[in-house]
Order: C-alpha cells, then sequence, then structure tokens
C-alpha cells in the first residue's frame, strides 16, 4: 500500500505518527471519528488524554514500540490522533505547543536510533532511510550519508546550528569539508528538533474540526481547566527591557522559550544581581523544565561552575538577529539590554 | 576638498567613465540590486535601481560621482526604503585590506596629517608641532609589500572557500578593491540566504576565530595520541596538524610534547595559529547583508584608482593595471614625504614643491590629502 511521499509502514506511522501519511492510514483501515465516539474506544480517549498530561508535565511520552502488535500499534497512532483532537477542541495554544515539542523529542529518539542503525544490517539499511526522507520531506533538508556520517551542507548546517550557545555548535569546531559538515546522527537529529516541534505544532493547527463525539467532551473540558494554571497573572517588573519581559511572558505562559532565549533571560538577570537560586524558578514552567538541568546551566552561565567563565548578555544587534528584540522608544540609544533604563539619547 | 582639486578630480574621473565605459558593467541580477554614489565633499545618495548598462553609464556622466556603490543583496523593490525593499539574498563578500594585516612596513609608506592644521609629519608624533594637537589622520600610500601579504590573504581565502565549503573557482571573483586591498565575491546558490548571524559563524571559521582544543583532540586530561589530527586530514584538522608537526616525521615527538603540554598549552597554539593561517578578512562587511559595496569598474576617490576585476592574481600589478586616469601634466603643490611608485615611475618625495606630474599621479596625490592644484 503506498501513501504519500514517504510510503511508510505501520512501525514507521507508530514512531512518527504526525506525518500525514497517519491519517491516510487510519482510513484506509477504516477508522472514522464518529466510530471512535462509541464507549468502547474509552480507553484510547484515556490514552491520548495522559499523552497530552504528559507532554504537558514536561516529560516525553513513551511506549516499547518495537515490542508491540500490529493492534497496539494501531493505537498508538490512534491516541496520537485522537490528543490532537482532543486538543484543537480545547484551543488551549500553549498546551498545543507544548504538546508538539513533547513528541518532537519522542519522535527524536527513533530518528537518531534508526539513523544510527544504517550499518547493523541489511533491513537496518532500510530502517536509517525512513528519517533522511523524513528531514528531506519535512525540511527540505537533504542528508548525505558517508561512512558512519551524516553530512549537511555548511548553508544548511549554519542556519540551523546559530542558535545554539554552546562553542562546540561553531563551524569552526566541526569537521568540514567540500561544502559538507559532518555530524553524528545524534546531532543531526538535535540541530532539527525546533523544527521537528514547529511542524507537529502546524499541522495541529492547520486542522479542522466542526464536531466532536460527546464521549471526548468531558476530557476537553479537564484540559481546558488544566490550562488555568498557565494562565495566571504575572507581575513583571517594569524596569526590565522589552525583550526579557518578553522572555518572562513566555515561560510564564509554559510555552517554550528558544534555548537563546533562556540564554538572554539568566545573563540579564545574573548582570542585575539575582542569584541562581532567585532566577532557577522562572524556569520552572518551560515544557522540557528540568531542575536539575536548569540549575547546571545556570551556574555554568554564571560563572560559578565549568571554566569560571561569566557570560555576557547578548547585545542589541544579535537579539535583532535571533529575533528575541521588542524594542520600544525608550530603548532609544542603547546597545544592549543591560543599558535599558540607565541610557538615554542624549 | 578644496574646489579647484575637487573639480580636476570629478573631470579626470569623468573621463575615465568616458574612456572605459566597457569596465564599468552592471553585475548580475543587477535590476534586483540596490545603487548608491557619493559625490566629493557630498553625502551618500543611495536606494537607486537602474535598469541597465545604459542608465548606469548615464549616471557616471551626469553626476560624476567620486564613488559608486551596488548592494550585495538583491531585493524586489531596490528603491524603496530599507524596510520596505523585500530582501531576497545577498552574494557572499570579503574585503581583505592591507591595514588590517599588522605589518612592519606600514610605518615605512604612512603619513601622519594633524587633524586640527592639517600639516603634514612622515612619522607618528606625540603631538602636531606646529599646532599642538594631539589628533591625527593616518594616510597611507601604494607599497607592493602591502599588496603581495594581501594576495596571500586572498589565496588562503579562495582556498577554503573551494576545499572546505565547496565554493568554485568560478563561483569566486577576486577584485582589487582600488586603494589598499582586495574585495571577493562569492555568486553561489547555496550561500545566498544566509543571514546575518550565518555569515559571522561563516566568518569565524574563515579567521579561525574560537577552535576548542577539544576539537582537534585535546581534553582537559586523559589524553592520548589516537586523537590528535593527522597530517592531509580535510579542513582545519588538516591545516592545524601541518601547522603543529611541519613534516611526518616530527609527528611522534610533537604529540609526546602537546599531550605533556596540555589543554591551555595547546589553547596558546590554537591562538598562534589563528594568527597565521587564519585569513584577515573585515568580519562587519561579510556579516553585512544590505552592505551597498563598490561597484566593480568604479574609481576609488581615497587614491583615484579603480576597482578591477584580477583574472590572474599572482601578475596583477595595481600601481599600474587599475591606474587608469589620464596622462596629461598637471601643475600641483605636493606636500610628500614619502616615495609613491605609480605605473612603474617613482613620484617623491616632495616637500611642498610645486612639481608638473602625470594626471593620474595627480589625483593620487590629491585624494591622499598631500597635494593640491596650484
Amino acid at each position: 500500500m503506498k501513501r504519500g511521499v514517504l510510503h511508510p509502514g505501520i512501525m514507521d506511522l507508530a514512531k512518527y505518527p504526525f506525518l500525514a501519511e497517519a491519517g491516510e492510514y487510519l482510513r484506509d483501515k477504516g477508522f472514522n471519528l464518529e466510530q471512535l465516539g462509541h464507549p468502547d474506544w474509552m480507553p484510547l480517549v484515556e490514552k491520548a488524554y495522559g499523552r497530552i498530561i504528559t507532554a504537558s508535565s514536561g516529560q516525553v511520552y513513551s511506549s516499547d514500540i518495537e515490542k508491540l502488535k500490529d493492534l497496539d500499534k494501531d493505537m498508538e497512532i490512534l491516541s496520537f490522533i485522537v490528543a490532537v483532537i482532543l486538543l484543537k477542541a480545547a484551543g488551549i495554544n500553549t498546551l498545543t505547543r507544548r504538546f508538539s515539542l513533547a513528541e518532537a523529542r519522542r519522535s527524536e529518539k527513533y530518528l537518531e536510533h534508526d539513523l544510527g542503525r544504517k550499518y547493523v544490517s541489511d533491513k537496518a539499511v532500510k530502517d536509517s532511510d525512513f528519517p533522511l526522507k523524513i528531514i528531506q520531506e519535512l525540511f527540505s533538508v537533504k542528508v548525505v550519508v558517508e561512512n558512519d556520517e551524516f553530512m549537511l551542507s555548511v548553508p544548511n548546517y549554519l542556519q540551523r546550528a546559530v542558535h545554539f550557545h554552546e562553542k562546540e555548535w561553531k563551524l569552526v569546531n566541526r569537521r568540514v569539508a567540500t561544502g559538507f559538515v559532518h555530524l553524528t546522527a545524534h546531532e543531526t537529529v538535535r540541530l532539527i528538533r525546533t523544527e521537528l516541534g514547529q511542524y507537529i505544532n502546524s499541522r495541529i493547527q492547520s486542522i479542522t474540526l466542526t464536531s466532536i463525539p460527546d464521549t471526548f467532551k468531558a476530557r476537553v473540558q479537564d484540559l481546558v481547566q488544566l490550562a488555568t494554571k498557565f494562565s495566571d497573572a504575572v507581575v513583571i517588573s517594569s524596569d526590565y527591557p522589552p525583550c526579557v519581559k518578553h522572555a518572562i511572558e513566555v515561560l510564564e505562559k509554559g510555552e517554550n522559550l528558544p534555548h537563546s532565549g533562556r540564554f538572554l533571560l539568566a545573563t540579564y538577570l545574573l548582570a542585575r544581581g539575582q542569584t541562581t537560586d532567585q532566577i532557577a524558578p522562572l524556569f520552572k514552567n518551560a515544557p522540557d523544565y528540568n531542575e536539575r538541568v536548569t540549575r547546571y546551566q545556570l551556574e555554568h552561565i554564571s560563572g560559578s561552575s565549568g571554566k569560571g567563565t561569566k557570560y555576557q548578555c547578548p547585545s542589541c544587534d544579535k537579539l535583532r538577529s535571533e529575533n528575541l528584540c521588542f524594542a520600544i522608544p525608550d530603548c532609544d540609544g542603547i546597545i544592549n539590554p543591560i543599558q535599558f533604563g540607565k541610557k538615554r539619547k542624549i | 576638498m578644496l574646489e579647484k582639486d575637487t573639480a580636476i578630480v570629478e573631470n579626470a574621473i569623468k573621463e575615465y567613465y568616458f574612456n572605459h565605459f566597457d569596465l564599468v558593467n552592471v553585475p548580475p541580477k543587477h535590476t534586483q540590486r540596490e545603487f548608491g554614489y557619493q559625490k566629493i565633499n557630498g553625502g551618500m545618495i543611495r536606494h537607486i535601481a537602474i535598469k541597465d548598462n545604459k542608465e548606469l553609464h548615464l549616471l557616471l556622466m551626469k553626476e560624476a560621482p567620486s564613488d559608486v556603490y551596488c548592494s550585495n543583496a538583491y531585493y524586489s523593490f531596490p528603491n524603496l526604503p530599507m524596510s520596505e525593499k523585500d530582501w531576497k539574498g545577498a552574494d557572499l563578500i570579503f574585503d581583505i585590506d592591507a591595514k588590517d594585516l599588522t605589518l612592519s612596513c606600514r610605518n615605512d609608506h604612512s603619513v601622519f596629517k594633524c587633524g586640527s592644521c592639517h600639516g603634514i609629519m612622515p612619522g607618528k608624533q606625540s603631538a602636531c608641532p606646529k599646532c599642538g594637537s594631539t589628533k591625527f589622520d593616518v594616510v597611507s600610500v601604494a607599497c607592493k609589500n602591502c599588496i603581495s601579504e594581501s594576495k596571500k590573504e586572498v589565496k588562503k581565502l579562495v582556498r577554503i572557500l573551494g576545499e572546505d565549503l565547496g565554493i568554485k573557482k568560478e563561483e569566486t571573483e577576486v577584485y582589487f578593491s582600488g586603494n589598499e586591498g582586495f574585495h571577493i565575491r562569492v555568486i553561489n546558490d547555496n550561500y545566498e540566504m544566509l543571514g546575518s548571524q550565518e555569515r559571522a559563524d561563516l566568518v569565524d571559521y574563515i579567521m579561525f576565530n574560537g577552535a576548542m582544543p577539544e576539537t582537534f583532540g585535546i581534553k582537559k586530561q586523559n589524553n592520548s595520541k589516537s586523537t590528535l589530527p593527522e597530517m592531509g586530514e580535510a579542513g582545519w584538522k588538516g591545516r592545524v596538524a601541518t601547522s603543529l608537526f611541519g613534516s611526518k616525521t616530527k609527528v611522534p615527538k610533537v604529540t609526546r610534547q602537546i599531550i605533556s603540554d596540555g589543554y591551555l598549552a595547546f589553547q596558546v597554539k590554537l591562538d598562534e595559529i589563528r594568527q597565521t593561517m587564519g585569513v584577515k578578512v573585515d568580519p562587519k562587511v561579510t556579516m553585512d547583508i544590505h552592505r551597498i559595496f563598490r561597484l566593480e569598474g568604479s574609481v576609488n576617490s581615497k587614491s583615484g584608482l579603480s576597482k578591477i576585476q584580477c583574472k590572474n592574481l599572482d601578475d596583477f600589478d595595481p600601481f599600474l593595471d587599475a591606474c587608469l586616469i589620464g596622462e596629461e601634466e598637471v601643475n600641483i603643490i605636493a606636500n610628500c614625504p614619502v616615495l609613491i611608485r605609480l605605473k612603474n615611475k617613482k613620484y617623491g618625495p616632495y616637500a611642498n614643491e610645486q612639481i608638473s606630474v602625470p594626471k593620474y599621479a595627480a589625483v593620487y596625490m590629491i585624494c591622499k590629502g598631500l597635494a593640491s592644484v596650484v
């Protein structure tokens, strides 16, 4: 059976249920929304709800796909689809974004695993071709495989790697030859994480829903209720520049702030004299929050761990190029957010 | 610039354009590019769209601009204000300037000009002997060594562009800048969509900025010889290996030394390699995706020389090949304490002397602020 351009099998769809081909597969098998509304399917609705709850708490839903029977693989695909319907009916963007990011991280695991299997056996070769196809079809990024390495063209690499602050992502710290950057499977997948999250989010946004089965409605209400905890009013000091306010607002809403935004927030608040203990709680709403990692990173940025380098707040120029600048007239004349409120145009 | 000096320079430039229209052509995708120009003592006029060579030549004759520029970027609407232009991409450009190469010859051909009384001094002084001002402008004149050292940087750059970044020779155009360096333009579809930040990282690669010891196999502890780069490897790994080892016979000894010296010493080594092997380009130029860059074939008013393409870099002599102003004699008063070589002839030094020299030499000295029309 051929579906779309990717031709995924049932195992692929269980791993990557956000592909357009998943919907076609279920239709081919005779599933429809009306049928799923039957009380017999309640366990599926619960499974889908659980998938959203896991994502909303910053965890990644996982199941041992390799060991599942075909029928259970169908349930994996269906629970994703029903989760999308529940989210769409609840209409809470924050929840949808968290779910998208968590699902991106879930599939990242499979992408990396499948890419890495290229040289295990002939069957594995087929496994690794599929993630390469996904990357090419979804993000127009051609990954060339040579020996046990994955190669991206220099421009494709740069467009993604510049969003990372860690020095090892700088082009100068990569193996570069004849226009290509050499990467491991893990690095290749890490590069596209943000795009994968955005892709899943845009897929969910593009769905139109006319009505939902009655059996779904209680869980939709629960999601609306759950979302209220993300929308508590936040008091932000008026002394902060608009870029920092924006970063705090995004986090407080439980939405994903890109790495560069988190770096801005941490370096700015550290420069203003706040301690890592005061700053760490700000990140607790982030979809991928992990207290230990957050503290480690804050200590690293503050210079109290690692090599002792204290990182400086990025310049306005840098923030502009990262789309993190939300300049207001009061910003006039400053070149770094730290100067906000101190320097005024003469 | 004084009015009489302006007149002679403008006339010389106009005459140059009239005689050399063949050298001044619009670049590829010209209808999507922004053009701009400047007149002597005037401000920059930009956001101009140009249809074809004819329209460009008409502008040159009408305005006799001292400097002409064209964007490296392509836009949907090149003549609208920046925010409405709709950026579509930009050529990758590089600027190599002899003044950034910290060459020892610079002092021998640099003149210091008092910012207050405009008095000329051959060497650096703490204060102007005439008026006591401590502000100086530095004027540098033609130097063969500066050009040959700049050419070495161009060759390093072209090699990295080709071997590491996969940019073909035919996609790389090398130009003499019209003063003391070279401009390199890359026309390659894959690179034209890169934003400023991506170009900044690309420049760091070319300059060898930000390299970590870990990349070249040296960790903070437990180092072994197997992780060090090998000579002949692609990219910076191979170049670093060549610089560290020199020859294959030295590999075992140098490897032992590197491992025993440790992490920090290796970082210092990488910094030395950056200074010798990194290409000294001006990072601001490459990062700028909205720049208007000197147009090929146009005159550079800092010298009166032309920005022209170097088909054969080794044989290229800018003080002959790019010196295209007329030859008739002009009377000037020159205050030029250093020797100048143009078109294989020597001029100077002059100490406030009235002299008669070919127009190209007169224009060169006037543009440098070292002479004035009688």
